[in-house]
Order: C-alpha cells, then structure tokens, then sequence
C-alpha cells in the first residue's frame, strides 16, 4: 500500500528543491485545528533546538472561509532563519479538505506526506510533487492498538525524515509524560518508534538525502518561545509588576502569561472591562510608582488614544505593547499587517510626542520591552512597542537571555531633603530586584537632568515641590505619592511647574517645548538597528517590524545571483533614529522600503525627514510579505527598472497566484 | 522594637492647599469639600498618605483644593486610574471624586465594574443632575422632562437611580447626602473610608448657575432621614429605600462585608520581586 515517490517527476531537472544543500527545510503540518497538530509540532522543535538547529514556526488557525482546517509551519535550519519560509518543501496532510488547501503551496518538486486512509491525492500532483502515503492512522490504531498516538506517530517519521538525533525527543516524552505513569511514557515510546522506523523502511536514505541537515553547532543555550511569550519575559524581566488588560486577538496570550507569573514576582494583573479601562489602570499603576504595561491590537489600541495623550501630558510612565493584526476596523483578526505605525505616531488630539519602538523578530520582543519599559521610566512618558501577527505568533530558538547583562532604568524620583522642603533630584537606585538595577543615568550619574533648571526662570515666587519643573532635558524629578511633601495633582489640563492649571500662552508655549525636549532626547538611546548585507551596496533596504526579515532572506538570495544590497532596519520608529538612518538615506544609490500595508506608512515618515527618491515595496494580502517576490522587485531595481514610486507585490506564490491574482498586481502601478 | 511616637493632632488647615475653589458662588460642591476636609481632619490623615482622584467636571477640580496627592484624569476614566492606584499601592488612602456625568454617563461603565471588584475606596458623586463646566447639557440624573440646552423640548429620557445601580452591581457601601448638610456628610464620608470595600456616596449638591429645577431648596424639601430601623444589611430594603422619589432618602442604605479587590491581589502574590530572577531563569529552562 505504500506508494514511494513517483521519482519520475523529479526529472523535472533544476526544479527540484534541495533543503540540504540550502541549509533549510520548511515543513508543512495541515489537519484538524488545535492542539492536535500543535502539541507534536512543538516537541518537535523544541527537541530540534536541543539538537542545535535553527527552528523558526508560523501556526496559522482556520480559515475563515474555508472551515476546520489550520496549519503549522516548521523552518529548519542549519543556519540563522527570518522568516517561516515563502512555501514548504515538506506537506504533512491529515485530511482531505488539509490536502486541497495546501497543495497549491507546496513547491514545485517537494514532498507531500499524506495518510493514505484520509488523503486521496490528485493524479496531476503526482508529476509535480514526491509522494509518501504514511497511513500514521493505521499504524496508531491496528499496529499499537492506540488511535491517539497517531501524532507521535507522525512526529516520528518527520524527525526521521530530516535526520533528527531521535534520543532528543524521547527525552521529551519523557519529560512530558512521566507524571502520567511509565506505561503512558512507553506508548508515547512505541508510537516514535513506529514513525521512525516507518519513515525508515519506506523513504531510503538516498531518496531521503535531499531533506537530511546538519545541525548549526552554537554554544549557546536556546530555548523556544513565540514573540508573545518572549514579549511577557521582558516584562518580567523589565520588572513590570502591573498588567491591565483586554482579551484581543493576537495579543490574548501576553496577558495570559503575566497573569499566570506576574503574582510570583508581587504583581498583579488585571483583566479590565475594556481597552480605555485598562491604560488608565496601568497610568494610575505607574503614577503610583509601579512599572506598568498593557498590550493589545488595532482595535483595543483605538480606544487607548486619549489616555495616551494623558500619560504624556502627566509624565507618567506606561509601555503599551501593540501586537497589530489586518485592520481597519474589526478587519482580519488572526492576520498580519503593519497598517497600526499612523495611529502608534499620530493617533490622538493634540501635539503628541510618541516613542515607538518595533521588534523585527521573537528576540527583539525580549530585549525591546526591556528597552521600552527604560525609556519610559527615563523619560517618563509611554512608549509603544509594536510587533505584529508574524512576530507575536510564530516561535523561535532564541538564545537564552543573560539577565546579568540586563539593565533596568529607573524614574528619577523627588525626595525630600532630610532638613527641609527644598527639592532636589534624586534617582531611585531601585537595584533591589533580583535583575541587576542601575542607577539611573540622567540624574543620578551625570547630573544633566533633575536638579539642572531650565534657562528661562519659571514661577519663582511658588515654593516647595515643583513636579513638572523645566530642566534642561524636559525630565522633572517625580514624587511618588506616599512621599512627605511631595503632594501634587497629576493632570491632563496644561499646567505650570507647580501643577496648577495655567492656560497662558508663556506656560503652553514653554510645556510643550519640555514635552519635546524630552521626545528628542529620546533619540539618542535607539536600540541599535539590524543591519544586514555588505554596508556598501548600491541598494539599500529600509524597513521595520518583521519585514525585517523578509529583506534579509532577499537579500540572501540575491547576493547568489551577484546583486549586493544591504539593511538597515531601525527598532527605533519614534523618534528617527538619525545617527542610524541619515547616512544610509542620503547616499544609497537606490533606497527600496517594504512594508506590508497600502500606503507605506513607514515610507511617509522616513521619506518626509529625508526626501529623495525611493521604491515603495507595498503587499496588503493579510500575509507576511513573500521574500521571493520582495526579491523579484530588487532584482528590477538592480536592473534600473524601478526607480522611485510604489510597487504592489503578489501576497501569494505560485499556482495559486496564477488561479486568483489579477494580471497586473505584479506591475508598478503608480510611478510618483 | 517598635516606638510608638504619639500621633499628631492635625488641624483642617492642613487638608487646604493654596490653590482656591474656582466653583461658582453658591455651588453645592464647597459644602462638599468642607465635609471632605472635616472628614479627614477626623481620621487625622498625613495629606501625604493619600490620593485623590477625579474625573473631568466642575467637581472634579477638587485635588486642586486639597493639600493630599492628587489626579485630576479624564473624562469618565476616574475608577481605571484609581483601580491601578489602589492596587500598586494598597497602603494609600483613596479618595475617588467626580459629577453625575463623569460617573454614570461617560464613565458609567467603569463605574460598574469598579462595583464588582469591590475595590477598597471611597468614591464621592457631586450628583447635580446637570453638565455645568459645559454650561447646561441634560444629565444622567436629570428628570425626565427637564428643559436644558441639549433638550429644548425636555429629556426624552428617564433619570437614572444611581442608588439602584450601585445596589445591584455588588457596591458594598451605598450612602447618600446632601451637601446642604456638611457635618452629617463628613460623617458619611468617615463611614465610607472606614468600610472595607467599595463604598460609594451619592450626594446631592445643586449647581445654582445652571439646574433651576434640582435645587437646594426643592431637596430640602424632598430629603429626609432614612428610618432609624433601616436594617443596612438587608438589599432589598436598601432598593425599596433607594426607589423612593418622595422622599429622598439620606444616609447608609447598605452596608455589608465582602473580601476586597485587594485582599484577592495580596492573596495570589506568592513571591515578591525578589523572585524575580529565579523565576524567570525557570521559564527559560521551561522552554529549552
């Protein structure tokens, strides 16, 4: 009954794709939706990060449309990988309706595994793919006499399809299940066996050969985490001990997860009743003294606007964590988009300075909301980090964070002088968590904030504390309330030093210029952006967020072909950082940047500090942009085709771009 | 070993800062805040030991007035920001201002779920049943009828019974007052921040500029006194009590114990943020 490989096909000569050779191997597991395809899935990559392979997965859920079926991506890698791969090489289907969806994206000459007692596959895919019939059903349900295990099953054969070192997965079984008694453990035990063997006895090492990689030895420890999770160990690790907010789609699980260990470490989260409810919650919770956060999408991000503009006006610290989805409005809830950076950067009344920093992959979730949480404690202002559905969603082996080498910024707080009323800065050596702290560098260190006054004297004839007091660099020292002496009104109205309202034109004029002094300054502390490609290609690539690593993947691709372009991907949106982006936008020859939305909205911001001529790359499909079709534009650019304007790539790949995309979606369609 | 250092008597002066009420003479909210004052003036509060946290209305301009910390937020978000006050800091005393259309209009909803927590605080409604910073739009506490600039042909809608609302949404504390009577509020006011829960006090305190209807002279009288057999414990006679428009009744309408917010957050924390490390090095292995 086993139908090995219709090797035939793979005449197809130069077709064939060859995951060894490239050092990448995307897998493809299509079935019923839910933990049924995601637990075996999620062994499998954490026993191939043990193993030392690159591991990179998308878990996409249902189609609306089409019903029941969801699928979970698999990369591989023997080297360093930034997307989930544009299609697989390897399609693992459970069921009819898994197979028909899929099969239109499976590349030309891969794999397709299917279980002969679920799948009939069509005749034409059998000249165009490799086929394995892997009747897991039969062998879980005649061969163990146990139906369950027949995703234990599958995982085995898929570890020994790729040439995974097995004993690493049996160890996680037993991890997994040894709680539940050795007889579960040995069931889970014969059920690897059997894939492995299966895949074995049936798909021979040489025909196998094209999907065996080698492991990528590193010496660092990796661990397997999804950007929301790695999103709420920053949190954790930024010393966050407050979280307010409200169940949204793709960023439900970073609520989740604090909720879960927030109280381990004396915080508390806080499900609220609705988006306004929970910034202003996390705004009470950071004047209060506490590192607070929330984190949602478009929607729940819509309603924050105004109490955005609050915790600016108020100087308080708060992150906000915007993990977008495709909007507008209710939009396409489990897909991607970067269509939120207008609202991040304008949205709200008022002349608003925003911070914005962006994660362009799992790590960056980690290490950004650390850095977000410093910035708005040093600043004291909120500061948004947006990822998006790519970033959030999909997990990956990241190396484990080294906790001695985070640094935690702390407010510079007010304290009274031992003798009297005088104010005086003061920063808040705060080191008493576990996590290394720091002084805090403004005040405390060099002196340059805090006790400094502004040139222009202000208010003198006030004595006694003064919260919003200008200084040199905007940042006033900030009473905690608890604090003798320090009583002040926290407030949204304008207001002079002292906290009072005061709608004169002096004391508008003179707050505003604080609240921007301080956006300014921000600048400088730019996380270091990712660069990527040879520094003096004549093409240079600007772009953020996930995209990131679509650009370095094309890049990659084209450096084959001999065409040289390089990266630069900010993690700082708000303000520019100009000390990364200034150079790189005045003399690149060419400057293309990608982004998926309509508009380009990165492209206005960049291109409005820095005009110049430049290629727009826009995909707007609710799915991450292709790196192959990124790289087709580049490969125009190279050639001098495209120059400046906006180009509308494909958001889907090969036959089922020919079934349903309009001719000339692949054409420029605007020529500025 | 512990010293016991005798506590300061403080005097009312204290709880005044130098800012001055910008109310219109005559407004109701300047009894109000004299109840306010005398009411911590009786506990004796440090200013510097508690918050004060308003909305946006004519009566929310109150932590100007008074010498404790304060935050004066935005319209209708004025239990969220005390929600996170209270619980980053539990130790602080929490005094929640706001009017009738900061509570149970733009912030009805907050309102509601505060209820539910039962958050440990003290929330005061300067209820005039009118929109006076914006010069006289309709209320939710405006009868029906009720001509204002927002209604011409009067309030197509019926009042709202905040006293009801606060009943049924789980509000451990309901009392209401009438500013016309500072000492007997102050009175309330010291009830309210000694139950542990959410207790909330609706008074009544007219806005002489803009509402000729509800006005000091028609609550004196229409108020009175609840009886003095009113059982505070029993709900269903606290919403008979609460469903009388004639009278109006005044004082504790219940009043019953209940676990706190707070006292759930305490009771979930099994580490401090000492652990932190510890913890986190744990969900590192978790995933590796």
């Amino acid at each position: 009954m086993v139908q090995v490989a219709d090797v035939a096909s793979r005449a197809r000569e130069g077709t064939e794709v060859n995951p060894s050779e490239r050092g990448s191997l995307a897998i493809r597991v299509a079935g019923e939706a839910g933990e049924g395809i995601k637990k075996p899935g999620e062994l499998l990559i954490q026993a191939a990060t043990r193993a030392g392979f690159q591991v990179l997965t998308d878990f996409i859920p249902p189609s609306e449309i089409k019903g029941g079926v969801s699928f979970f991506q698999l990369r591989l890698g023997s080297r360093p990988l930034f997307t989930r791969g544009d299609s697989p090489d390897v399609l693992f289907c459970f069921n009819q309706e898994a197979y028909e969806v899929n099969i239109q994206e499976l590349e030309p000459g891969g794999l397709l595994i299917y279980d002969p007692g679920a799948v009939i596959p069509s005749d034409r895919d059998k000249g165009q793919f490799q086929l394995l019939a892997f009747p897991v059903e039969q062998i879980a349900a005649k061969d163990l006499k146990m139906p369950i295990v027949k995703n234990v099953v599958a995982l085995g054969g898929m570890a020994a399809l790729f040439g995974l070192e097995t004993s690493h997965l049996y160890q996680l079984i037993n991890e997994l299940w040894a709680r539940k008694g050795d007889a579960v453990v040995q069931t889970n035990y014969r059920a690897l066996e059997a894939g492995i063997k299966f895949m074995e006895d049936n798909f021979s090492a040489d025909v196998r050969a094209r999907f065996v990689l080698q492991p990528a030895k590193t010496e660092t420890e990796s661990m397997v985490v999804s950007g929301n999770q790695a999103t709420a160990l920053g949190a954790i690790a930024a010393g966050c001990t407050f979280f307010a907010g409200y169940p949204i789609t793709p960023a439900s699980d970073i609520m989740e997860f604090l909720a879960a260990v927030l109280p381990s470490v004396g915080g508390a989260v806080i499900q609220a009743e609705d988006e306004i409810s929970a910034i202003n919650m996390i705004i009470g919770a950071g004047y209060a003294g506490k590192r607070a956060m929330t984190s949602t999408s478009g929607p729940g991000l819509s309603l924050m606007v105004e109490a955005m503009g609050l915790a600016t006006m108020a100087e308080i610290p708060v992150v906000i964590v915007d993990a977008q989805r495709a909007g507008p409005s209710t939009g396409m809830p489990t897909r991607h988009e970067q269509g939120d950076l207008f609202l991040c950067a304008y949205g709200g009344h008022g002349e608003v300075p925003r911070i914005i920093l962006a994660a362009t992959s799992v790590e960056d979730c980690f290490y950004l909301t650390v850095e977000a949480f410093n910035l708005a404690e040093k600043y004291q202002s909120p500061v948004l980090l947006m990822t998006d559905t790519v970033v959030a969603v999909r997990t990956e082996g990241i190396a484990k964070p080294d906790l001695s080498k985070i640094r935690l910024e702390h407010r510079v707080t007010w304290e009274p002088d031992p003798d009297g009323s005088q104010t005086k800065g003061a920063s808040d050596s705060g080191s008493n968590g576990a996590v290394q702290g720091t002084d805090n560098t403004v005040a405390g260190n060099n002196g340059v904030a805090g006790a400094k006054d502004a040139a222009i004297p202000f208010d003198e004839s006030e004595s006694g504390y003064r919260r919003y007091r200008l200084t040199e660099d905007g940042v006033s020292p900030m009473a905690i309330p608890g604090t003798p002496g320090g009583q002040y009104v926290a407030m949204g109205l304008e207001h002079n030093e002292k906290g009072r309202h005061r709608p004169d034109p002096r004391t508008h004029t003179q707050m505003t210029e604080k609240r921007f002094r301080k956006f300014d300054l921000a600048g400088k502390d730019a996380p270091d952006a990712v660069r990527y490609g040879k520094p003096d290609a004549p093409i240079g690539i600007v772009t953020w967020g996930s995209t990131a690593g679509v650009a370095i993947e094309a890049i990659d691709a084209l450096a084959a072909e001999g065409i040289d372009a390089c990266l630069v991907a900010p993690k700082m949106l708000l303000p520019l950082p100009d000390q990364q982006l200034g150079e790189f936008m005045r003399t690149k020859e060419h400057i293309v940047i990608p982004e998926v939305n309509y508009r380009g909205q990165f492209a206005d911001i960049l291109l409005a500090k820095y005009p110049r001529p430049a290629v727009r790359v826009n995909v707007y499909g609710g799915q991450p942009m292709l790196v192959s079709k990124l790289t087709e534009t580049l490969r125009r650019v190279a050639a001098g085709e495209v120059t400046d304007g906006r180009t509308v790539i494909s958001p889907i790949i090969g036959r089922l771009e020919d079934l349903v995309t309009p001719d000339d979606l692949l054409a420029p369609v605007e020529q500025r | 070993m512990a010293v016991d250092t005798p506590v300061r008597e403080r005097t009312v002066d204290e709880y005044k800062s130098d800012e001055k009420p910008t109310w219109c003479p005559g407004c109701g909210d300047f009894g109000v805040l004299n109840a306010v004052y005398r009411a911590m003036r009786l506990k004796n509060f440090a200013p510097h030991e508690v918050v004060a946290v308003s909305g946006i209305g004519c009566s929310s301009r109150i932590p100007y007035f008074i010498s404790t910390y304060g935050f004066h937020g935005i319209h209708g978000r004025t239990m969220p920001i005390a929600t996170g006050v209270r619980v980053a800091r539990p130790e602080l005393k929490t005094l929640v201002f706001g009017g009738d259309g900061d509570a149970f209009a733009i912030g009805a909803g907050h309102f509601v779920h505060a209820m539910r927590r039962n958050l440990d605080l003290t929330y005061v409604v300067m209820d005039n049943a009118i929109y006076g910073l914006t010069k006289g739009q309709t209320s939710p506490t405006s009868g029906a009828g009720f001509s204002t600039l927002s209604t011409p042909q009067g309030n197509p809608e019926q009042a709202l019974n905040p006293m009801m609302l606060a009943i049924s949404c789980g509000a451990t504390f309901v009392a209401r007052g009438f500013s016309a009577e500072p000492q007997k509020l102050a009175d309330l006011i010291v009830r309210g921040i000694e139950h542990k829960g959410f207790s909330f006090i609706d008074v009544y305190s007219p806005c002489p500029t803009f509402n000729k209807v509800n006005t000091f002279k028609s609550y004196k009288e229409s108020v009175a006194e609840l009886p003095g057999d009113h059982n505070a414990t029993d709900t269903i006679q606290a919403m008979n009590y609460a469903n009388s428009d004639r009278p109006l009744y005044l004082g504790v309408f219940l009043q019953r114990e209940a676990p706190t917010f707070e006292q759930h957050v305490l009771q979930q924390q099994s580490g401090d943020e000492g652990a932190r490390q510890t913890v986190l090095q744990g969900l590192f292995n978790r995933f590796s």
